[in-house]
């Protein structure tokens, strides 16, 4: 649809956000406490690597444990001290404490704070065309709030008792009575403060993206022409502001029941003959009100990913993204379903089975979008003329997880089939392709594609192609075996299955996954090596390095405090004409008028110039939705 | 960048509001789902049984109206604003915290009846949630309180006036917004208690 405004006088905007750029203030201002969104990114990166960096080396010392479970372990006393037992082994409780972290650090340390973190921050302002975030105060906030909270996660680690080490899940009352377990002390209330601190982090910067993804796009920046990275973090921000408060209520409740005596979550306990005062608790409750964050929550770390994918994809295939309005509708149908599937996480607290059929429908409906997506990046690589880059390998490593994991889903979306697979090595399977390694894949994918922007260098193509292979088949290798495991029946958080005759036969492929855990976080130093080398040395970055049509790429090299130098510039097209038939090169990035590329356009893009043609003081808006 | 006399179509400007009002409606909806989230605890846990049934303190109903007359006064207060009536904004404003005050005291003394009436916040969960829900309530009005002493220190610095109005605004959203989340938790707790 093609409208006619009349507009006396284009009212220019006189932005002064350029004159403070180069080295003004000092280095704590422009380093450390810095309202730029890009150093604020950076910020988050860099905490999300070292936490990957811890999170990836307990995954495996547990897996040392589960592969090898005769080996002395004596060696690692250096590294773990008393944790190591005299025997040289792994203190049990201690492997719980190591499983719980692992999984914390993994999903919200890494997958929120430093996926949402880096990429909504960085690109939101840069992809829709605005000096900053609504708020940098909010922004710098939202850093050091998720900053403290990490300190003292990780003065958690430290504690003799140990962190908390009921799941990342702190299901009551194990993680309500410190009597429990020793992690239950003193490490939960820190892991409980330390979440506290992170849901305020997220719900500050989420605030903050929304209110900048609506209120601060660029002339011509519609709704249908933004990429789908902002698409996709913008409904990752709508999930956090809606679940994160649950998550907030669940805890506080926790809090109250482990400090003040209340009930919430604790009934008829008796612990060595004594009754626990506490009585008319649902441990169900907690349940509840956890899913009901904790599921949007893996959607929180997937669809940032997805974004990130759809745009490598289309600009490394040199092709439009196949079906936008679908990608964009896929987004929005997930983070709906998103909210009513909870209790699939609780298929087997004895819910009435009628709901459990709900449940289970409502579950395996999510299998329709993502399909879309899953449809719409293969039909986008179809016949492209794809470029090879690291970012476009991890991103199709990405689509290739989110598959194979996505199928085990639809067995574990049903009830009757989850009751028996419930808790087993299959769910860690599951997960950890869909939304583990997918959404890891998509952070690298991230890095890779936007490291020139950041930094203004290029990161090494081959190591990066090294890096990606040998993380790629890690991956598969490490989870695909424990689907097998999983259906024959192992249960997940166990220390050990030797006592198990049953289980014998399968010891040699848990040792399989244990190397092969090994070496794909071996693999990552490769990634850490080029990243931080490529930072200081790496080749000086072309403006525009793969071509793209979207809006960072019209900024300086090392773009300052505000982004663009004079103007922002105003935007025309969506962000995905890549090899539009007729045109000169095979992209044509968002600032470009149609008026100025006539061999290209289609005809409703010619009217618009036509219109505009008769009535020279008339202005086109081009309104067409895509 | 662009050079003379090219045809250009100039598109639109896109449909903005204020982003700091914006952002205060989106801190309104996350708080609103952390009450939101209670109260269905609340029901889930109260359909399991074992619940103790008790009424509400009287005191409740005359804070009730207290927060509702507040509601109005800071209305007045920004249409009072909005005229650049600014003494009479100072005024409202005092009146309005006076009433958030006078709203908190009743809240302490619904927990001071609750107590005669052998209901504490340990014990069964029908009382440890009506302190939570209003301990929690109690505490962002505790945070609004602190917003209309900025608003008022700002209108003493004159920073208040009809062209002027976004952080009076803000603060009469917050504060409507907490009136009318009271009215919600209070029937909630009438209806379900």
């Amino acid at each position: 649809m093609a409208t006619v405004d009349l507009h006396t006088q284009a009212d220019v905007h006189h932005h002064d956000d350029h004159d403070h750029e180069h080295g003004h203030g000092n280095f704590w201002t422009n380093y450390i406490f810095s309202q730029d969104h890009k150093v604020i990114a950076k910020q988050f990166l860099i905490t999300g690597m070292f936490w990957a960096l811890i999170g990836g080396t307990m995954s495996v010392l547990f897996r040392l444990q589960l592969g090898f479970p005769d080996a002395d372990l004596t060696w690692l006393k250096p590294l773990l001290g008393e944790w190591i037992t005299p025997q040289g082994k792994i203190d049990t409780e201690f492997y719980l404490a190591l499983v719980t972290m692992h999984g914390t650090i993994m999903v919200f340390f890494v997958l929120t704070a430093g996926l949402s973190g880096t990429f909504s921050n960085f690109l939101i302002p840069l992809q829709i065309g605005a000096r900053d975030m609504a708020s940098g105060f909010m922004n710098m906030l939202s850093y050091w709030f998720f900053f403290l909270s990490g300190v003292i996660m990780f003065i958690s680690i430290f504690l003799s008792t140990g962190p908390a080490s009921g799941g990342w899940t702190i299901y009551p009352p194990l993680s309500a009575l410190p009597q429990a377990m020793s992690g239950s002390g003193l490490g939960m209330t820190l892991w409980l403060v330390a979440m506290a601190l992170f849901i305020v982090s997220s719900l500050l910067g989420g605030i903050n993206y929304i209110t900048t993804i609506i209120n601060m796009r660029t002339n011509g920046m519609s709704f249908s022409r933004l990429p789908l990275t902002i698409w996709a973090f913008f409904f990752t921000a709508i999930i956090g502001l809606l679940s994160f408060p649950v998550l907030f209520a669940a805890a506080l409740l926790l809090i109250f029941d482990r400090s003040m005596g209340t009930s919430f979550y604790l009934s008829d306990i008796y612990i060595n003959g004594e009754a626990l005062p506490n009585q008319g608790g649902s441990p169900i409750l907690f349940q509840h009100l956890f899913w009901f964050l904790g599921h949007p929550e893996v959607y929180i770390v997937i669809l940032p990913s997805l974004g990130i994918t759809s745009e490598i994809i289309a600009t490394n295939s040199r092709k439009p993204i196949f079906g936008y309005k679908a990608m964009v509708g896929s987004i929005l149908f997930i983070t709906i379903l998103s909210f009513v599937v909870w209790a699939h996480h609780m298929f087997v607290t004895g819910m009435n089975p009628f709901l459990g059929s709900i449940f289970t429908l409502l579950t395996l409906i999510i299998a329709v979008p993502s399909a879309v997506k899953i449809f719409n990046y293969v039909t986008t690589l179809w016949k492209g003329n794809i470029i090879f880059t690291p970012a476009m390998l991890f991103s199709i490593g990405l689509v290739s997880f989110f598959l194979s994991g996505g199928i085990t889903g639809i067995f574990l979306g049903n009830s009757a089939v989850d009751i028996q697979l419930h808790d087993t090595y299959f769910v860690v399977a599951h997960f950890h392709l869909v939304m583990g390694a997918a959404s890891f894949f998509g952070m690298l994918a991230g890095v890779y594609h936007w490291f020139p922007k950041m930094f203004g260098r290029m990161m090494d193509d081959r190591l990066g192609k090294i890096h990606f292979w040998f993380s790629f088949v890690g991956v598969y290798l490490v989870f695909f075996p424990m689907h097998y495991i999983g259906i024959a029946g192992f249960p997940r958080r166990y220390y050990s299955w030797t006592n198990f005759e049953t289980f014998n036969s399968f010891a040699d492929l848990n040792m399989l996954v244990s190397v092969a855990a090994i070496l794909t976080l071996a693999a990552q130093f490769i990634f850490l090596f080029n990243f931080f080398y490529s930072m200081f040395r790496g080749k000086a970055a072309p403006a525009n390095p793969w071509k793209s049509n979207a809006l960072e790429w019209t900024t300086p090299r090392n773009p300052g405090h505000g982004n663009w130098v004079g103007e922002i510039p105003t935007v025309y097209r969506w962000p995905y004409d890549y090899s539009k038939p007729g045109a000169k090169d095979d992209y044509i990035p968002q600032t470009v008028p149609y008026s100025e590329t006539p061999e290209s356009n289609l005809p409703h893009e010619n009217d618009l110039i036509k219109l505009e043609m008769e009535d020279k003081n008339a202005i086109v808006v081009d309104d067409k939705k895509h | 960048m662009t050079t003379e006399f090219k045809i250009v179509e100039e598109p639109k400007k896109q449909l903005a509001m204020h982003p700091k009002k914006f952002a205060m409606w989106l801190f309104v909806a996350s708080v609103g789902m952390l009450f939101a989230s209670l109260t269905s605890a609340y029901i889930v846990r109260q359909a399991e049984g074992n619940w103790l049934y008790f009424d509400l303190p009287a005191t409740l109903y005359w804070t009730t109206a207290v927060i509702v007359l507040s509601s109005v006064t800071m209305q007045m207060a920004y249409w009072a604003a909005k005229k650049d009536l600014l003494d009479r904004v100072k005024v409202l404003v005092s009146i309005t915290m006076g009433f958030g005050l006078v709203f908190l005291v009743g809240q302490w003394m619904a927990w001071l009846d609750l107590i005669d009436n052998n209901i504490h916040l340990i014990g069964n969960p029908s009382g440890s949630f009506l302190y939570i829900i209003t301990g929690l309530h109690g505490l962002h009005i505790i945070s609004a309180l602190v917003y209309l002493v900025i608003v008022l220190v700002s209108a003493y610095r004159f920073k208040i006036h009809s062209r002027s109005l976004a952080q009076i605004e803000m603060c009469t959203t917050y504060w409507h917004f907490l009136g009318g989340l009271w009215l919600y938790l209070f029937i909630f707790l009438l209806l379900n208690r």
